[in-house]
């Protein structure tokens, strides 16, 4: 590429171009033009020795913004000058934007809307789900046990080191931070009624939905939104099988019964690890910290665990269906629904534990 | 891709006429052998189409060429230069002169269409004032076909065909003399395939560039490929005019070639012989308005199809 890089001269009201009119080696030409003495009237290219689109597109815009004369083209370049000026239509880039406070109130109303189709299509597909109960009561050997205990695996089994040891820290953290608190009351020995109290009550469970909605519930969400994407659900249907029965139900099923069992297991590990903080930094001996355990956890503590974790378990798990569900389109979609899917889940998980504190007060279960 | 207007006065030197050499390649995915001991040139300004069965390695080979798919061994030359162990500003240089086109127009989600098509102008001439850039892009666009108002869309609101061409336009941006594509017709209808075929070869009468097809369609191999090469066995097992691969006598190509689909997609091309430039004309047409959905200004395209 010896030839020498674009370049023009201007000559009174003639243009000479000399050079390779190519994008590469335009340089600051385009500029130049932009600001000519006085507007030609002629274009003498017959020192252009190469021409591409764009450097036609330069010609082309001459010719239209102040009607020249062109001369000493070759007939390839004139042709490709004649093809661009075909393609020279008015163009818009991006597209058309609201003013920012219109903008702004539109997107309010979008959310709002959407959270309302969210929170009715919720409920519309509880329903569903439902009515499958119901069938599968009926008739109950369409029941899929394998995938049901296919599910145990993954949302029990393969959830137990990670939740273990997320509770046994949280254990040690909240007696560790309770006795730095009641020690200036010289109350220490209360660290044991912190821990186990809260634990059962509310840690445990609470912990333990994050972590199933976090682990679960998005992969719930991912693995139903691909098989839409993939026309898998839709390839179900035709077959006759109802995508609700093979794959909504079996992860309700195991997320409800699963997650009864995570939360007690998450409470006892927690009782664990605040157990082995009092024996160590407190000088409680394990004997001492099962003792008092038993005397100030009251049983409905342990109920209320055990009774708020299946619903927990079938929120996260029908959030995760639910949204899985309403993918479409592209890849992209998968990723928004798994997002929301974990959102919604713990969102509405705390929300409830908040009645159910309400609840479980009123009704005497302090 | 620029077209001499004189006779390049720097005599562009020996074996410059082939733009891509391939030459003893070896790929393979862990025992898996895709290629092996593969050669294949291409010639400066012409239409290679490269056929061969599902999973004989076309993509893999094209992702070799470009340099995404390191090969095992072996050597690519591509514009005279080896493409093995070169800095990151050589590799530079030489894709500012290619352009390509993926399956599935592979456009960035986040951007307009427009704004696709600038990325790679933006990229290689950062000096580019914003309106000249906007002007290539647009009229980039309206001669892929798409109408001009699809600039501003975003990929996700076009049609799979739109967003071929939308790839094209992106793949065509920077002026390239090489233009990689990867089953350009798949998944369009014959209208719009038809019409993508007559849109690459004018491209390619018009700018002189060097083509490298990847398709299965039989139409597009008569239509506008000079040569064919087939990928069987591992390797390059012919390459071509279609008549020469057909006095061949390996059993794949000629269940290829004389298959059913075969002798109709050649059939179809001696029909269309006939009423060839007037086809031509018609289609350009369609590349210009059908999409566009404006029929109000067709005059001006008149002279649409004779890219010649």
């Amino acid at each position: 590429m010896t030839a020498p890089a674009a370049d023009f001269t201007q000559d009174d009201r003639t243009l000479r171009f000399t050079g390779e009119w190519t994008l590469s080696r335009l340089g600051n030409v385009p500029a130049r033009l932009e600001k000519l003495d006085g507007a030609p009237d002629t274009v003498d290219m017959s020192g252009v020795e190469r021409i591409d689109t764009v450097g036609a597109w330069l010609v082309h815009r001459l010719r239209r913004d102040h009607d020249v004369r062109i001369e000493g083209a070759s007939e390839k370049a004139d042709d490709l000058i004649q093809k661009v000026g075909q393609v020279d239509r008015p163009f818009q880039i991006k597209p058309d934007e609201l003013p920012s406070f219109q903008r702004s109130l539109a997107r309010i109303g979008k959310s709002t809307i959407t959270a309302g189709h969210t929170v009715v299509g919720l409920l519309a597909f509880f329903g569903e789900t439902l009515i499958a109960v119901w069938q599968m009561i009926l008739n109950p050997k369409r029941f899929r046990g394998n995938a049901v205990i296919r599910q145990f695996e993954v949302v029990g089994v393969d959830a137990l080191a990670i939740v273990g040891l997320m509770s046994f820290l949280i254990g040690i953290v909240i007696a560790q931070q309770g006795a730095i608190q009641l020690r200036q009351f010289g109350a220490e020995v209360y660290t044991i009624n912190l821990v186990g109290r809260l634990t059962f009550r509310e840690l445990g469970v609470l912990m333990t939905a994050i972590m199933v909605a976090g682990r679960s519930g998005s992969a719930f969400a991912a693995q139903i939104g691909s098989m839409r994407l993939a026309e898998e659900v839709d390839a179900m249907r035709t077959l006759g099988l109802s995508p609700m029965e093979s794959l909504v139900l079996p992860r309700v099923t195991a997320a409800i019964l699963m997650m009864p069992v995570l939360a007690f297991y998450a409470a006892m590990m927690a009782l664990i690890g605040g157990g082995l903080f009092s024996w160590f930094a407190l000088n409680l001996p394990p004997v001492t910290f099962v003792a008092r355990i038993r005397e100030v956890v009251p049983m409905t503590d342990v109920y209320q665990g055990l009774i708020k974790a299946p619903v927990f378990g079938l929120i996260i798990s029908m959030a995760g269906c639910f949204q899985g569900m309403q993918v479409e389109g592209s890849a992209e979609s998968v990723g928004l629904r798994t997002t929301s899917a974990v959102v919604q889940s713990i969102f509405l998980v705390i929300v409830l534990d908040a009645f159910f504190a309400v609840f479980f007060a009123s009704i005497g279960w302090i | 891709m620029s077209v001499a207007v004189k006779a390049a006065p720097d005599a562009q030197a020996d074996g410059d006429d082939i733009v891509i050499r391939v030459h003893d390649l070896t790929n393979r995915f862990g025992a898996q052998v895709v290629h092996e001991h593969l050669d294949l040139d291409v010639r400066r300004g012409e239409i290679l189409g490269v056929v061969g069965g599902s999973g004989t390695g076309k993509s893999v080979l094209m992702r070799s060429i470009i340099g995404l798919q390191q090969p095992a061994s072996g050597e690519i030359d591509v514009f005279g230069e080896s493409m093995g162990d070169r800095t990151d500003a050589q590799a530079k240089e030489v894709r500012r002169r290619w352009g390509v086109l993926f399956q599935n127009g592979a456009l960035f989600s986040t951007l307009t269409v427009a704004e696709n098509v600038q990325v790679p102008i933006r990229e290689y001439y950062p000096a580019l004032d914003q309106v000249l850039l906007d002007e290539i892009a647009s009229y980039k666009i309206v001669a892929t076909g798409l109408p001009a108002e699809s600039s501003s869309k975003f990929p996700s609101e076009l049609s799979g065909g739109m967003r071929k061409r939308a790839g094209l336009a992106r793949a065509l941006a920077i002026d390239p003399e090489l233009l990689f594509l990867d089953e350009p017709t798949a998944g369009l209808d014959p209208i719009g395939a038809e019409a993508f075929d007559a849109l690459i070869k004018a491209l390619r009468d018009l700018l002189g560039l060097t083509v490298f097809l990847i398709t299965h369609d039989l139409d597009t191999l008569h239509a506008i490929c000079d040569r064919v090469a087939v990928l069987a066995d591992k390797r390059v097992v012919a390459v071509g005019t279609i008549e020469e691969l057909l006095a061949l006598d390996h059993p794949w190509i000629q269940e290829y070639f004389n298959g059913p689909r075969g002798r109709a997609a050649a059939q179809s091309k001696e029909r269309g012989m006939i009423a060839d430039e007037e086809r031509r004309a018609q289609l350009m047409a369609v590349n210009r308005e059908a999409m566009s959905g404006e029929i109000g200004a067709t005059e001006q395209n008149e002279d649409g199809g004779k890219a010649e």
